[in-house]
């Protein structure tokens, strides 16, 4: 088959700039010769990423990193300000017209809060079931069916169909969120910190459903996640962004194994572990910079214990270190 | 074998059932007392106001049932004819009972209707700002800062001086001055919904845009509007009795409790207290019904306040 070498979700060079919008009373001021103060945000630049079928791909980055906005993007939230996206092998754009709703439903998405994901108005049965019948993938008659089917699925029981949202814990509300995404039959699903609000035992539980998931119906993941053993656990790549850019990508054993980049090697050397009876961590030292000002050249460089200048003053390029292993240094270089 | 997820206990509500969030806010209103009363004493005025054509000894707006040797009766009092005229009567003869059912009728439709207008405009508008954004919204809210900027009852006074007297008009003018507050409650709690990821969740579902504001969007910004709505029913009810008690509302024809508690206010001092003294409970009684449930609603759709 021709398609199964073609990568499921492809991102070229994708970039998300933010700019707030300028007031009236800030327009006129700048009509008036006011210098306007410059508001935007590069939270997603040049991104380059690859997912293949039923392939699990993993995000990791520090909170404000753009691995959400990237994944918006992929899940069609968010438009690209540049960039091009992707589905099996054919921008998005060709996927617009009606025909073609079902490749775009193909894409769904797993948000972070269990409690502002699902509408605190409807029950689960509508919570569940209004995609697929407004999609006319189920007639309502048989909505109820459906919805309890899908329910099974994600090991929840039908019962509770009649239910509001505030009825359940976080753990089950997760699981409705997960079952509203694979009610309208989803190829790929974006997961945002999916299990991060979470009880530690209960994330088992649910990266356990996703693995089972992919295992039954052949999905793929990009899997977004701040933490790196979640990640190691549920991955077979894994993508690491800085502050808007990747660093490192590289398949999961080759990433822990070897990691290349210094800002991946401090993530990964710095993870607790109990059998290695560590007493001592070297934390990154300061904290992420503010993306309205990045740092020039290489945006880890002020914090990168082995900094040089050309860091300072070139922006470092992805280049393969390994078979499959890519990483952002200019150490690699000398 | 599949069951419910074992990872939690059942919550506290989890065992009774399926009840939606309108039946627990119902609940939750019935625990205060005061509000159950505000709520019992609100029903009976409107069932006495809707029914006052029946109920009511006399049509006051029927000159050829007034009698003028009936005038400035006090309360009680029977008069040549044999009736007796329970609150007395006015300078026209007027029994004051029907009077006030009639007025009362007047001051509940204006405000309720003038209410659901304005809510109905505010809401339309308040979306659009939220949901549009832009100069839409730019536009939208400057116009609501400016009405709100002057005092309500200039803005009726003026338009009542050029429109002219009557029902219909009071309205209007009413729900000029009253839209910008429902404009301003919906976009603020739209824009606050927005950021939620339900609402994400529908566009990633690629439902239509007219379901994902009027089946997501709409419902959740509803309760503080329904509380901001019952406030300005009182409101507009009180706002309506000035403009009538100013001359500028109603005609005298047809009597509100505004124009009831004018008409006998020239003899407040001379010792018949009845002609403005009955409308004006009436009129007080009506307010306070209102806020005591408008409190009450305030408690419980307030998230912040959540026991």
């Amino acid at each position: 088959m021709i398609t199964s070498s073609l990568p499921l979700v492809e991102l070229r060079s994708v970039s998300k700039r933010f700019s707030r919008p300028a007031g009236v009373a800030a327009r006129i001021a700048h009509r008036l010769g006011a210098s306007a103060p410059q508001g935007t945000v590069h939270a997603v630049e040049a991104v380059d990423l690859r997912v293949d079928q039923s392939e699990v791909v993993g995000l990791v980055g520090e909170s404000g990193c753009g691995k959400s906005t990237l994944g918006r993007m992929v899940a069609r939230i968010l438009e690209p300000t540049s960039g091009e996206r992707l589905w099996k092998g054919r921008p998005y754009e060709e996927y617009e017209h009606e025909a073609a709703r079902s490749e775009r439903l193909a894409i769904q998405m797993i948000f972070q809060d269990p409690y502002a994901s699902l509408n605190p108005r409807m029950r689960v049965a509508d919570i569940v079931g209004e995609a697929p019948v407004v999609h006319g993938l189920v007639s309502r008659a048989q909505r109820d069916e459906y919805v309890a089917d899908t329910l099974g699925r994600v090991g929840l029981d039908p019962s509770i169909m009649r239910r509001f949202p505030h009825q359940f814990s976080g753990g089950q509300r997760s699981r409705i969120g997960i079952a509203r995404a694979l009610a309208v039959r989803p190829r790929f699903l974006v997961c945002d910190e999916a299990v991060a609000a979470l009880d530690v035992s209960i994330q088992a539980q649910v990266l356990n459903l996703f693995i089972r998931l992919r295992e039954e119906l052949g999905l793929a993941y990009l899997f977004i996640s701040h933490d790196l053993g979640v990640i190691r656990h549920v991955s077979d790549a894994v993508v690491v962004m800085y502050l808007g850019r990747v660093v490192e990508s590289a398949p999961v054993a080759e990433l822990y194994a070897h990691p290349n980049h210094p800002y991946t090697k401090a993530l990964i050397l710095e993870v607790p572990d109990v059998a290695a009876r560590r007493r001592r961590y070297t934390p990154i030292r300061g904290e992420i910079p503010s993306p309205l000002a990045p740092p020039t050249g290489c945006h880890f460089h002020p914090r990168c214990p082995r900094a040089f200048e050309r860091c300072r003053q070139e922006a470092p390029a992805l280049r393969e270190v390994a078979p499959g292993h890519a990483s952002a240094c200019h150490l690699n270089d000398s | 074998m599949r069951a419910v997820a074992p990872d939690d206990p059942p919550g506290p509500r989890a065992a009774t059932g399926s009840e939606s969030p309108w039946v627990r806010a119902a609940a939750e209103f019935a625990e205060s007392r005061l509000a159950l009363f505000g709520l019992a004493l609100l029903a009976l005025l409107t069932v006495a106001a809707l029914a006052a054509p029946w109920i009511s000894p006399q049509n006051p707006y029927d000159l050829a049932q007034l009698d003028i040797m009936d005038s400035q009766l006090p309360p009680g009092m029977h008069s040549e004819s044999g009736k007796t005229y329970w609150l007395g009567t006015d300078d026209q003869g007027r029994d004051m009972l029907s009077a006030i059912l009639y007025g009362l009728r007047i001051s509940l439709t204006v405000g309720v209707t003038s209410t659901v207008c304005a809510l109905v405009i505010g809401l339309a508008l308040g979306l659009a700002a939220a949901y549009l954004g832009g100069w839409v919204d730019a536009a939208i809210m400057r116009l609501a800062d400016i009405q709100l900027s002057f005092p309500a009852i200039l803005i009726a006074l003026i338009l009542l001086a050029m429109l002219g007297q009557g029902v219909g008009k009071i309205i209007v003018a009413l729900v000029t001055v009253q839209w910008a507050y429902y404009a301003r409650t919906v976009r603020s709690s739209a824009l606050v919904e927005r950021q939620k990821e339900y609402l994400e969740a529908a566009q990633v579902l690629a439902l239509p845009r007219s379901r994902i504001v009027f089946r997501h969007l709409l419902p959740n910004c509803l309760p503080p509007l329904i509380v901001v709505a019952t406030v300005q029913v009182a409101h507009a009810i009180s706002l309506e009795a000035t403009l009538s008690f100013l001359g500028l509302g109603l005609p005298i024809t047809e009597p509100s409790l505004g124009l009831l508690i004018a008409n006998g206010f020239q003899y407040l001092l001379s010792g018949r207290y009845w002609i403005s003294f009955y409308p004006g409970v009436a009129l007080l009684l009506a307010i306070v019904a209102i806020n005591l449930v408008a409190d009450q609603l305030r408690d419980i759709l307030n998230p912040r306040l959540k026991r």
